[in-house]
Order: C-alpha cells, then structure tokens, then sequence
C-alpha cells in the first residue's frame, strides 16, 4: 500500500540522484553528458556524411569528374549543376567548366555519391557552412567543391583506401588489356595475311 | 461523431456567457509542430474541437512519382522525422513486394534490429513530450533523449546521418554492420532496461501523472476499430492489432515477444502501453542480436541498381506493403506502369488517421487535457502532412 505522494517523493529521488551524480561521476555512470560544443567536440564518425564535395588526384585540374551529368540526374532534389567544357573546336571535354551545388537545396542523401561510377564526388564532413548571406555563400561552386584525394583520405580513411585500390586494381587491368590488344594488333600484323584475315580486326581501347 | 456536449451539470444562471472560439496553434509547443486545434469552449469545457492540418504539406506524393524509386527513400526518411529507419522498411518492404525481391538473411535482421531501435527512440521521446505537455518541463524529455543520443550516435556511425539516416536499400541495407557496432547495439540493450526502471520510478507511480493522465480522452475500442486507429493509441484501447504478428513482415515471426493491451484506453494506458512495448523491442533486439547470421547484405538482383537507379524498373502491377512503425500502421502504395518513375505512390501515415479521432477524445474535457491527449496521440507533423 502506497501513502499519497510516496510516487512524487521517489521521483524526486531519482532526480536528485542525478543532480549528485552530475558533480561527481562521468558520463558513463549517470553523470554529465552534455558537450559543450564548439569548446568540445565529440570524435567525428567516418560515415558522417554532409555536403558532396569533388575529389581531384594530386592537382586541382586533374579532378575525376567528367561532367557526365549522371549525379545531377540521379539526385532527388536537383540542386547539382552542371556543364560541359568544350575546347576551341567546340568539341566536348571531358570535365566540367561549371559545377554547382546548391546548399540551401541539398538534403545530404548521399545519392550522388552512391550512383558517380567515376569515384569523383563524394561526401563531406564539413557542417559549419553556416552563413550571413545565403546567395553567394551558400552555392558552392566548382573551385569551392574541389578537395584533394589526401582530404578524402583524411576524412573517411577505410573508403578511401578501398575505393584506391578498386581504382588501381582497374587502372592495372586496363593497362594489361591495353597492352594485350596492342600485343594481338602487333601479331596480327607480324603474321602472314591469309592467317589474319577470318580474324576480328583488334578492336582499339 | 459529431456530437454535441450539453453542458447540463454546470449551473449557468445568471451568467452571460457564450461560447469562445480558441485557435491552439499553428505555432504552439504542445502541437507538436504546425499544426492547429480549433476549439469551441463552453467556459473550460471543450464543445468541438477541429483539427486543422496542411501547414507543413510539402507534396511528398507527387515528388515520388517524378523521380527513380531509390530516389524517394531518402524522402521517407522526412516522413516522421522521429522514425526514419522504419519509414524506409516500409518503403522498401513494399518495392520489393512490387518487384518480386528475395532479401538476404543478415539484411533482414539487421532491418528489424533498426526498426526495433527506431522503436525505442520514438517511444521514450514521445513519453517525453507527453510529460512536457503535462506541465514537467523539459526534466523527461531529457532523461529521454540523453538515451535516445546513444542510439543516434549508433545511426551515425552506420548510416552517416543521425535522423535522416537513409540506410536501407531496396532487396537490403546499405552498409554491413560491423562486430563492433553489433556490440555497442547491444552495450546499449543491456544498459536500457537500466534506464526504463529509472525513468518508470520517476514517472509511473506518481500522483500528479496518475491524476491527470487516468480517466482523460477515454477511447473505446470500438470507436478505435472503427475510425481505423493503430499502433499504441488502438492497442491501450485493449485491441490486440499488431502488425509484427498480424503480417508476420520481414522475419518478426521468429522471434517471441509479447504484444500489451491496456485495460480502459485512456491517456494513462497509452502512456503505458508505450513503456511495456519498449519493453518486448528490448527482447525482440536481444534474440535478434544472438541469432543474427552472417552473409550478403543486399540481394545479388539488386546490386547493379545501386550505381543506376533509373535503370530499375519494376514489372507492371500494383503493391501495397505495410509495417508497425512505432505510430501506428505504416503502408506503402505504390503502382508501377513499367517506367523508372512510380505511376502512384501513396503512404498511408498512421499519425493521420489518428488525429481523427482527437474530437471525440476532447469532447467533454477540459483545455488542458486536451493538450495531453493529443500529446499522447503521438503525431509528427511531418507524416501527417506529407
């Protein structure tokens, strides 16, 4: 049988408990748990994922993007811009002259990550894009999106060194069909014509 | 349903008073969001109460039906804002179904763990709001969330966002969860019941929750079948209607936990109901976390979709799967005509149909518990106005 109030009362209890607990014991046993960001900041997760930003190989023009358009089409809310550089002789490069993404419409999904098969945009850590001024500020354009392969590394090591070695083991197979049709071409025409001729022309890569 | 109260007890001689019209909301901390309560009052009783919503509709529907299938998942993670986990296994239950998909065995654990966490958030942050609306403010809520960010933290690390985690994929789940995560999951399951026994003997027996909570916004539970209500608020109603058991979805029918009833349907019970089922999530996680096998995450069929997921077209046909999200029914409509984009895409959000009953529960009571009830109908204004 419980007296009125006895519910109250051990409530207050466990109240106080806490109090107490908050002067003398940490985090882990019921004490303090709040922290005082921006002072201190808690460890950032490798899986963070933010704002894509574009990941380039040693120097800034050698950016893997080949402006194929592909994460603008896939992207759910499509804030990504893009456009194609053309040389002199209007043909098409393979890079972008113009790549925004637009802060104020991105919801952070990760999507254009997911569907680039070209390695080249990636997602950020970086969440203090906070800003006075929200036209200029907040479209990242192409020299502000551009990061180095050693960020990338810095941020999310275990996908990058994955996606270093899937690069390398497919630039290894690439250069090894290269050479092996170079090889087939250089056979077919050392050997004699009749042989040649039912074969497929090597086909060039 | 649209009864009138007749204020018959309370002695209006000599009195001239008329009836006054209330707006509570759209911007109010008790509604949960925008939304608004139009409310006649008859002194402190209330005569009607019309709930008014559409403030935060951001046309989700017609966005899915213009864009790829995978492309909507990270939207129903902005359904319930609360419960983003369980959004996207409803979504993905009910593209499979369309599809015709087989998902692995360690994917499907690994999504009924999640949904299971979501479980628990939900619960113990809707407690307590419950109690913040009761006039406790803020203590609750934040014996509740210091929890809820243990959990968070484990979103994060898995799926790279703490709320909108966008984790699962079509045929199975984005990332492998790893054995240290796998151990942290279940640091934090072992550790919860610790912190249920804690915020219950804060909350449970006392007497100021017990007085305004028992006997307010009764609902019976025949007005609760037949206005379609699920979830908690049916099943504190005493309805034994719980979809892990009724469809049996994903691989729920392995594991044994029970499903609480409440005796009278009132705010109390609801209030209840929710720590008893945190209580039966905690052993459907501890089954699932010792029996989770190892192997493929995502369905061989599907693993070329996720680097083109305009290239993932459905047969042609209709289907409509559902799950308990921790608010209530959560079903998924979709109709494929063949092409890339869903020709219909409905979601049937239980916070909803839930709020349609809020007139009949308030009728008769006064302001301030109508506050509680519709803290206890437990509504995201994310998922009621899609």
């Amino acid at each position: 049988m419980m007296y009125f109030g006895e519910g109250v009362v051990k409530g207050m209890m466990v109240t106080l408990k806490a109090f107490v607990a908050s002067y003398f014991k940490g985090p882990e046993d019921g004490g303090l748990f709040t922290v005082e960001y921006p002072e201190q900041r808690l460890p950032e997760k490798e899986n963070f994922r933010n704002f894509p930003f574009l990941i380039y190989d040693n120097t800034p023009d050698n950016l893997r993007c080949v402006a194929c358009d592909i994460c603008a089409k896939e992207c759910p809310p499509k804030c990504i811009y893009i456009v194609r550089e053309f040389d002199k002789d209007n043909k098409p490069l393979k890079r972008p002259a113009v790549f925004n993404i637009d802060h104020t419409v991105c919801m952070n999904c990760g999507i254009c990550e997911e569907a680039c098969p070209f390695d080249a945009i990636y997602m950020d850590h970086n969440f203090e894009i906070a800003s006075a001024e929200r036209n200029e500020n907040l479209l990242f354009r192409k020299d502000k999106l551009l990061k180095s392969n050693e960020y990338f590394h810095k941020i999310r090591p275990t996908d990058a060194m994955a996606i270093d070695e899937r690069r390398a083991a497919a630039e290894a197979k690439k250069k090894a069909a290269e050479a092996a049709a170079a090889q087939k071409a250089a056979a077919a025409q050392a050997a004699p014509k009749p042989a040649a001729l039912p074969a497929e022309p090597p086909k060039a890569e | 349903m649209n009864k009138i109260f007749e204020a018959k007890d309370i002695n209006l001689a000599g009195i001239n008073s008329s009836l006054l019209e209330v707006n509570i909301g759209p911007q109010h901390p008790s509604t949960h969001g925008v939304f608004r309560m139009n409310a006649v009052l008859d002194g402190e009783v209330i005569v009607s109460l019309k709930p008014v919503m559409g403030y935060l509709h951001r046309n989700h529907e017609q966005i899915a039906e213009n864009m790829s299938y995978a492309a909507s998942m990270p939207y129903t993670d902005r359904l319930d804002y609360f419960n983003s986990m369980s959004n996207n296994l409803g979504y993905a239950l009910s593209v499979e179904k369309l599809a015709g998909l087989e998902v692995p065995e360690r994917a499907e654990y690994i999504r009924v763990i999640m949904a299971e966490l979501t479980r628990l958030i939900n619960h113990i942050a809707v407690i307590g709001f419950l109690l913040n609306d009761l006039g406790a403010f803020f203590t609750p809520v934040l014996y509740a969330f210091r929890e809820r960010e243990k959990i968070l933290d484990i979103f994060e690390e898995i799926s790279g966002s703490r709320m909108m985690c966008n984790y699962l994929r079509f045929g199975g789940v984005k990332r492998d969860l790893s054995p240290a995560i796998l151990e942290r999951i279940r640091g934090v399951v072992t550790a919860f019941p610790r912190f249920l026994e804690e915020f219950e003997t804060l909350l449970t027996k006392n007497e100021i929750l017990c007085m305004r909570c028992q006997n307010v916004g009764v609902l019976s539970p025949e007005l609760a079948v037949n206005a379609s209500i699920t979830g908690p608020l049916l099943r504190a109603s005493g309805v034994n209607y719980d979809i892990r058991k009724v469809d049996g979805y994903s691989v729920y029918p392995r594991f044994q936990f029970k499903v609480p009833l409440g005796p009278k349907g009132d705010v109390y019970d609801r209030y209840y109901v929710r720590i008893l089922e945190m209580r039966e999530s905690l052993k459907i996680l501890d089954q699932a976390l010792s029996t989770i096998p190892a192997g493929e995450i995502m369905s061989k069929k599907m693993i070329p979709f996720l680097k083109s997921p305009r290239n993932f077209k459905p047969p042609v046909g209709e289907a409509y799967a559902r799950v308990e999200a921790p608010k209530g029914e959560l079903g998924f409509y979709v109709v494929s005509d063949g092409t890339p984009q869903p020709w219909r895409y409905h979601v049937r959000a239980p916070s909803f149909i839930n709020l349609t009953i809020l007139e009949d529960m308030c009728l008769g009571q006064k302001v301030a518990d109508a506050i509680i009830i519709l803290g206890s109908v437990d509504i995201v204004l994310g998922e009621v106005d899609r």
